[in-house]
Order: structure tokens, then sequence, then C-alpha cells
């Protein structure tokens, strides 16, 4: 009986998530509001059925059951609560963007109670913290106007903070990424990105002449340079690419974009050359099998998504835990196998979802700083997302980054969530710049119309003076 | 009063005006940020179209590595199916003991060795190339719910080869206790009619031979010689030979040599077989004899850069189209080797090798025109109830050569049977064309490989048949030639 309803729980969860990726994209077809709101509604309610289902199956299949349903309670009194809140504190922050963010949390939360229930439970807290940090930020934004005047504060602690990973980082995969703070273990870089992009949005909103420009691009370059030399290759990628999109669109001037592109390829050629754990990255990508020492997680993570295929093996049913950390680079391969293929390729799109909100409100919002900001982070978002799913996947060589809102990690959780909700306060900014513009225009249509009350008046007294029959005629 | 009214009035139609020019400003103000997006969108399509094509295409390749441990998972919600010949005999099957436990049997033994290998001890052969899809259950889906209700396995897809029994049984007996190897195929649609490799071993007992098998390195017994073993081609190289010849020099027809048993060029003696002499000849009877001189002497007026990239074209040096796992087969010459080299390359000597399937493949493409039609073992899947699943349609691979020079070269094969070394073979009730060979390899002259590459029916090629005995030394037993014969008989005598 029980493999029925993960047989077919398999299905529904598919055509839920589909109908939810749909509503997604569909939404911007309806100018009603009510029918917008109706729809963005339904989408929690297909992330609670969702949520609910896949519980229902670990439930069923899982020894500890009472964690399993403790666990599941809490899980849906931590989104009730963060969805009344979100909707009543900031009735006017962008209701996709919420509904995405408890979609993507709810993913995470299914495939890390499956994999591995303690570091669920862990990543649980994290999220509860990040939330509740996360809720004071649009208020932040929206009171600071003067965020855009730190320039080289977010510059000094941000280059402090990876020079201290360099220095003090017990290395790791690798890679040097975190350091130990009493019981938590905390990857700077998460959060650099973020302090880099306000960076580089002050200092490019201030001005966009040569000096500038070369200054911004040599303080950019001693980011990524530090990063490199702490082996932390993905991250040394997202800066560089964040900071050239942010050039290019903030100066307008494709030169530096094809510069940059340039530059990033005989970067990528001479780390080639220089660094040994570059070449094994790409002869892994070549072909997982011919190094299998280095391969192994590539392989078994390809092995998984093609045992999957489309439909998946059912919650539960699969063996992604043949993946070397699953819980953190590659679960995107475990929510392949188990979820289907198609429930993956969905999941890229709520990703994409994502980004077109954070690009939306860049288009949206006036400031060219928030432009900026916004650009910065929607790019940093979405080319970590490419970084991760096409490292797994091996579309491209495997950087070692995280899937935000997904994989396990602190550190990963807090930085996405304060970025999401930075885009939440843009969102609420916008509409305060709106309300400026109708307020503007209300004084306006006012004037107007007490001055064409005005000339009437004159036309009356015009013609009367003429001694023509006027308008009372 | 009225004149300050007036000047706000310029003042607000002035922003009035300002106002749509605002707007188209900022409509290109965010020109770069809708090209970045685009730009991200379509890369996440493309990655999305990459995974896609992973998911449809390549996951069964990666998927049936032996490196995945899920395959596991499957065998154990699904029973593997059968592999079964042409005619739907079993080669092998899972059978399940009352108390659940699984063995594999293999009916025919030893005879289907290497071509269907093994599911115990790792996987190899069709076993391990149709690893997916015998654990694939495409049977009626409220079966299979039934099977889910009761928790009992679904029943594996089973695979249909293109192998014929009579015929692989009639090339492993008449390879008998020889090392070698034998592949028979069908030119017209690259269906592997047959593939027999000795020493071998029998599947059914093979876990408990497993580590003396292994460790016979003088008899490599878990070695597929038909894909895997690599030979010194001998005088069936010839055939590669006198396409080059004829590629090179239009006038080949006229061509006339006085053989005297051997040609010496420099410090460098080629000798005929048993240094016969032939006389007069011109390329059909230098082809049909085997002549070592006159080839040679061919071989010395070839140009080795075109020699190269013709065999390449014939896919030395190249990864072979093989269902099963292949080797490559090696080709050296080149424009800057020496006359010494020429001579030996051009008859068979030398630093070329070969595997017999790749004989098989090159054999193939004369008797069909010239065309290399895709080979294939597994011609269709289907569920445990007989409907088809997926079914292989003949396509073709690459056109080897032209048609004309299948021909001519199908004329060249023709005469080595009828006036030629292999005059055996044309006592049957069928035509043969084909080309002989006596390859040495090492000093010990009086052993050396025995080749035979042919087909049979010469005005429209039924069957063409490659077969290699290792260490001949004078036993008759040991020649490819009867060999080959039984295996044309065996297939003649069932029409």
């Amino acid at each position: 009986m029980t493999n029925i309803i993960v047989d077919i729980s398999k299905y529904i969860l598919i055509i839920l998530f589909a109908i939810y990726t749909y509503k997604c994209f569909s939404v911007f077809r309806d100018i009603d509001y009510l029918k917008r709101r109706s729809i963005l509604r339904t989408q929690s309610g297909l992330t609670f059925a969702i949520h609910f289902i896949a519980f229902l199956v670990l439930y069923l299949t899982m020894d500890d059951k009472p964690t399993v349903l403790i666990f599941y309670a809490a899980q849906v009194v931590l989104l009730i609560l963060t969805i009344s809140l979100y909707t009543t504190l900031y009735p006017k922050s962008s209701r996709l963007v919420l509904n995405n963010m408890c979609m993507l949390l709810v993913i995470g939360f299914i495939m890390l109670t499956r994999l591995n229930t303690d570091k669920a439970i862990r990543q649980f807290i994290m999220v509860t913290a990040s939330i509740i940090i996360s809720f004071f930020i649009p208020v932040l934004i929206r009171r600071m106007k003067s965020l855009r005047n730190f320039t080289y504060v977010y510059a000094g602690v941000g280059i402090a903070l990876l020079l201290a990973v360099l220095a003090l980082a017990t290395v790791t995969g690798g890679a040097k990424l975190s350091f130990t703070l009493g019981p938590v273990s905390i990857q700077p870089s998460e959060f650099v990105k973020i302090l880099f992009v306000f960076y580089v949005a002050a200092s490019l909103w201030k001005s966009t002449d040569l000096k500038n420009v070369l200054i911004t691009s040599c303080i950019a370059a001693v980011h990524v340079l530090i990063l490199v030399a702490s082996t932390d290759l993905g991250g040394a990628v997202i800066f560089f690419t964040v900071y050239l999109i942010m050039l290019y669109v903030a100066t307008r001037k494709p030169v530096y974009l094809a510069g940059g592109v340039l530059a990033g390829c005989g970067a990528a050629v001479l780390a080639y050359k220089l660094f040994r754990h570059v070449r094994i990255r790409v002869a892994v990508w070549k072909d997982p099998f011919a190094n299998w020492d280095y391969g192994y997680q590539v392989g078994q993570s390809l092995f998984a998504i093609g045992t999957g295929g489309w439909f998946g093996m059912g919650l539960m049913q699969g063996m992604p835990d043949k993946i070397p950390v699953v819980t953190n680079d590659f679960i995107f391969s475990a929510i392949a196998e188990e979820l289907g293929g198609i429930f993956a390729l969905f999941l890229i799109l709520v990703c994409v979802s994502c980004y077109v909100m954070f690009l939306n409100i860049a288009m949206q919002i006036h400031d060219q700083f928030y432009k900026l900001i916004a650009l910065g982070l929607g790019t940093c978002y979405i080319f970590q997302v490419f970084l991760n799913i096409g490292g797994v996947t091996k579309f491209i060589p495997s950087t070692g980054v995280t899937l935000p809102w997904i994989s396990y990690g602190g550190s990963s959780i807090m930085s996405t969530a304060i970025m999401f909700a930075i885009i939440q306060g843009l969102y609420i900014l916008r509409e305060d710049e709106d309300e400026e513009l109708e307020r503007r225009k209300a004084l306006e249509r006012r004037r107007k119309q007490h001055e064409e009350r005005a000339q009437r008046r004159r036309e009356t007294t015009r013609t009367r003076s003429d001694g023509r029959p006027g308008r009372y005629r | 009063m009225r004149q300050p009214e007036r000047v706000r009035t310029a003042d607000r139609a002035d922003t009035g005006d300002r106002n749509p020019g605002n707007k188209k400003k900022k409509r290109s103000r965010n020109r770069e940020f809708a090209a970045v997006t685009y730009f991200t969108i379509a890369l996440f399509i493309i990655m999305m179209g990459y995974i896609g094509y992973y998911d449809l295409y390549r996951s069964q390749d990666f998927i049936n590595s032996p490196y995945n441990e899920r395959q596991d998972v499957y065998a154990n919600k699904v029973t593997r199916g059968e592999i079964l010949a042409s005619d739907g005999e079993v080669l092998a099957k899972t059978v399940t003991a009352d108390d659940g436990t699984e063995t594999r049997e293999y009916p025919f033994g030893s005879v289907f060795a290497h071509v269907v290998g093994y599911d115990t001890n790792g996987k190899a052969g069709l076993e391990s190339e149709e690893n997916f899809s015998l654990l694939t259950s495409d049977s009626f889906f409220l079966e299979k719910i039934q099977n889910d209700l009761q928790d009992k396995k679904n029943t594996g897809d089973n695979v249909v080869t293109t192998l014929d029994v009579s015929l692989q049984q009639a090339a492993y007996d008449a390879l008998g206790d020889n090392k070698g190897a034998v592949v028979v195929m069908e030119p017209s649609t690259g269906k592997i009619l047959a593939m027999v490799s000795k020493p071998d071993y029998d599947p059914n007992t093979l876990s408990d031979n497993w580590s003396e098998l292994n460790s016979d390195t003088d008899n490599t017994p878990m070695l597929n010689r038909a894909t895997k073993g690599l030979y010194p081609p001998g005088s069936v190289f010839k055939i590669l030979t006198a396409l080059e010849f004829m590629r090179e020099d239009s006038n080949y027809s006229d061509y006339a040599y006085n053989c005297t048993g051997s040609i010496t060029q420099g410090e460098t003696t080629i000798q005929c077989f048993d240094g016969t002499a032939h006389g007069e000849e011109d390329l059909t009877l230098s082809f049909a004899h085997s002549c070592n001189s006159s080839f040679a002497n061919i071989g010395l007026s070839l140009n080795g850069d075109s020699f190269l990239s013709t065999c390449e074209s014939l896919l030395f040096n190249k990864d072979l189209p093989c269902p099963l796992g292949s080797s490559q087969s090696q080709f050296k010459e080149n424009g800057s080797s020496g006359y010494a080299v020429k001579m030996m390359t051009a008859m068979g000597q030398g630093e070329t090798l070969v595997s017999p399937y790749h004989m098989a493949l090159i054999t193939s493409a004369v008797a069909n025109g010239g065309t290399l039609m895709t080979p294939y073992l597994v011609d269709k899947v289907q569920n445990y109830a007989g409907s088809v699943v997926t079914q292989t349609d003949p396509s073709v691979y690459k056109k080897l050569m032209t048609s004309q020079e299948a021909s001519a070269l199908t004329q060249l094969m023709s005469a080595v049977v009828s006036e030629g070394t292999a005059v055996e073979l044309s006592y049957g009730d069928y035509t043969v064309a084909g080309k002989t060979g006596t390859a040495e390899y090492s000093s010990d002259k009086t052993k050396s490989h025995s080749w035979f590459t042919g087909f049979s029916n010469v005005d429209n090629p039924d069957i063409a048949v490659t077969v290699i005995v290792e260490g001949y030394d004078g036993n008759r037993n040991a020649r490819a030639i009867p060999i080959a014969k039984s295996v044309f008989d065996a297939y003649h005598m069932n029409r």
C-alpha cells in the first residue's frame, strides 16, 4: 500500500509543482489586481499541499515517525507565521517573491528531512533565525536613505572579512571557506557578496567616469584575487560576474563587457595552467569516470539524475546518500533522483522566476543606486543557481557553490534571506515612489482643474466685454 | 492676480512636455537591464535543454556504468529480463527459487559466453550493455500496481538479439579447441548474427572459476577476441592496399608484374608464401594468389599520407561503431615512412593491427556496395508478454567507399575463390568472395595466424564472415577457411 502512495504521490507532486510554476509566470498576464491576488493565494495553497503530501510520504516511509510529525507541524507554523506577518507588516512587498521563498524552503525541508533529519532540524533553526532578522531589513532599507554613502565601508569590511578567511579558515573540501566562532561555523564570503554588491552600486552610482571605473575595478579585483587565493573558485567566479554585469549596466558601455569577458577568459586559462585543483575540476567535467577518485561525486550525481529519469524514483526510493555531501552542493541531484527530472526542471524555472522578480524591481524603481543593488543581488543569486545546477549536471565544471534556500548551510540561508529581504525592501520603496508620484499627479490634477476654471472665468469675462453673446446664451 | 497664474501654466506645460521625454529616457535606460535578463533566461533555457537531453539520450549510458550501485535498487524491484536469440531461444534467464533467491542461467553455456556476457562478478557483454533495459519493467501498469500491492517484483523487459543460434553453434563447433574468433554479419542491415571468441568460459559457473579465469594470462579466456583482440592482418589487409592502389592509379587494370618469388629493395627482401614464383600477373591474379612480392611492389608506389587517410576513413585509428566494447585498430604508415615499412604494410605485416570485428565491418561494406550499416546486436526490447518497447531499425553508418570501388574489390575477392588461395570455397552450392591471410606474429616463422574474411552469394550478398585462428602451425584443422565454410554451409543449409 505504501508503495502505491509513494508512486502516486510523485506524480501528484509533479502536477502541483507544475501548476505552481505556471502561475509564477502567468501572474504577469493578468492586470486585474483581484485576479492576481487570487493567483498568488493559490500559489501559497499549492505550497502547503506539496509540503503536506511529501511529509505524508516521509511519515509513512521513515522510521522516526514522531519526529517527522512534530517537525512537519513546526514547519507549517513557521510558514504560516512568515506569510501572515509579511503580508500584514509589509502589504506593499512582493507576494510572488514571498511565495517563491516559501516554496524553495519547503523543497529544501523535504529533501533535508529525507536525507538527514538532524541537519534538517539545524537548518530549520537557522531559517527561523534568518527570517526573524530579515523582517527588519525592509524597514532599514526604507529608513536609511544614506546607504549609498558608505561606499568604502562596504569594501573595507568585505575585504577584511575575506582576508580573515584566508588567514584563519580551516580547509574543507579543498577550499578555505569558513571559520568557527563558538558553536557556529561561518562562511563569510556568503555575506561579503552582499557588501560587494552595495559597494559596487554605491561607487558606480556616484560616477561612471573612467577614473572611478578604474578604481572600482581594482577594488573588485582585490576581492576576486583574495577568493582565488583561498581557492574559493565558485566565489571568485560569482564576484567577477556580478561586477562585470553591474559595470556594463551602470556605464552602458558594451566595450567594458567585452573587455571583461576577454579578461575573464584569459584568467580562466591562467587559472587552469596555474592551479592543479582547477585542472582536476575540468578533467572531471570532461570525463568523470576517467578520474574516478575525483570524479566520484559528479559521477554519483549523474547516476542519481539518470536513474531518477523524468518522474523520479519517489521519495525515500532512491539512493541519493551515495553522493558525498549531498545535503550541501549536490541537493539538486537528490531532488532530480527522487522527485524526478520534470520536477527539477520546474524548480529551475521557479529560481528563474525569483530572478525575474529581482530584475523587475531593478527596472521599475527610479533611483539608480537601488536599480544597481537589485541588479547585483539578482545576478549574484541566479549565477549561483547556474553554477550549482550546471555543476551537478555536468553542464559546466563543478565549482562547489550552494543552491540558495535549498542547500544545507546556515551562512547560505542567512545571506539568501537577507538578499530576498532587501529586494522586498525595494518593492516597498518602489510603492513609496509610486505613491509620491500619485500624490504629485493628484496635485497636478487639482491645479489643472483650478486652472481651467480660471480660464473659463477669463473667457466669460472676455466675451462679455466683447459685447457678444457669452456662454450663458 | 492673473499674471502669476499664467506663469504657473507655462511651468506646468513645461513639466508636461518633459514627462514623456523622461519616460522614453527611462525606458531606454532599462535597455541594458532587459538585455541582461534575456541573456540569463537564454542561458537557463540552454541548461534546461541540456538536462532534458541528458535525461532522454545520455542517461542510459551513464547509469549502465559498472560504478553505479543504483542498479541494485532496480534489481530489488524488478526481476531481470531475458536475453533471447533472434528466433526467441533463451540465451540468458533468471530463475527464482521458492525462497526468492534468483540465479541467472545461460542454457547454451559457453557458446554465447563473450557476446551475451555475465551478470555475476560484475557485468559484461549484453548483460552489461542492456542492463538498464533488462531491469526496466514495461509490463501493463495495472499489473505493476497489483504487484506493488502484493509486494511482488515486476518482470523486466526481454532483449531480443540479432544472434542466430545455428550460426553461432556452427562457428563455435568449427573453431573447436583453437584460439581465435568468428564474426558473422548481415551486410545489408548491420545485424551481427554470430560472434564467437575462444578460449571461453561458462557463465553458469563463472563465480566458482572467477579468480582462475582471470589469472590465466596465457589464454585470456575473459577477453572477447572478436572485438577487442588486435592482430596483424596479414594478407587480408591487401583488400585495403588494393583499394588505395585503385584510388591512386586509375590505370590499375593495366598493372603487370613478373613475380620471381621474392622482391628486394635496399636491404629488405619480401618473400612470397613458401617462396612460390607466381610469374606474370595483373592486379587480379596478384590478389588471388596473395602475391607478397607484387603487393610489396605496389606498396612502394603508394603515397603514405594518402594511404593513411584511406585507412582512417575505413575506421583505422578510430573508435568503431560497436554495441560492445571494442579496441581501436592501428595503422601507422604515413608520408615519411621508409620503403621497408611501405613494403611490409602493403602485405599486412609491419605495425598494422586490426580486430576481427573491424575486418567484418570492412567486408560488410564491400558486400553492401561500399556502405557500412550501423552494426547492432539488439533487434528489439519487448516486455515479458511480447509487446515491443523499442525496435532497432537498420541505419547507414558511413559510406566507406564508392560502389565502383566495392564492386572492383568484389571482383578481386571472387578471383581468390575461383582461382586463388580459397579455392576450397568454390565447391558449395553458393558463391563466395573473400580473402585469406596468414599473419606472422613472432620470430617463430612456423607459427602464424590464419585469417579469412569474405561473404557469400556474391551477386546479392547475404552474410559476411570473418575468421581468425591463432597460432596456425600447418595443422589443417586450425585453418580459417574450413571454419568459414562451416558457417557458410550452416547458413545456406537452412535456406
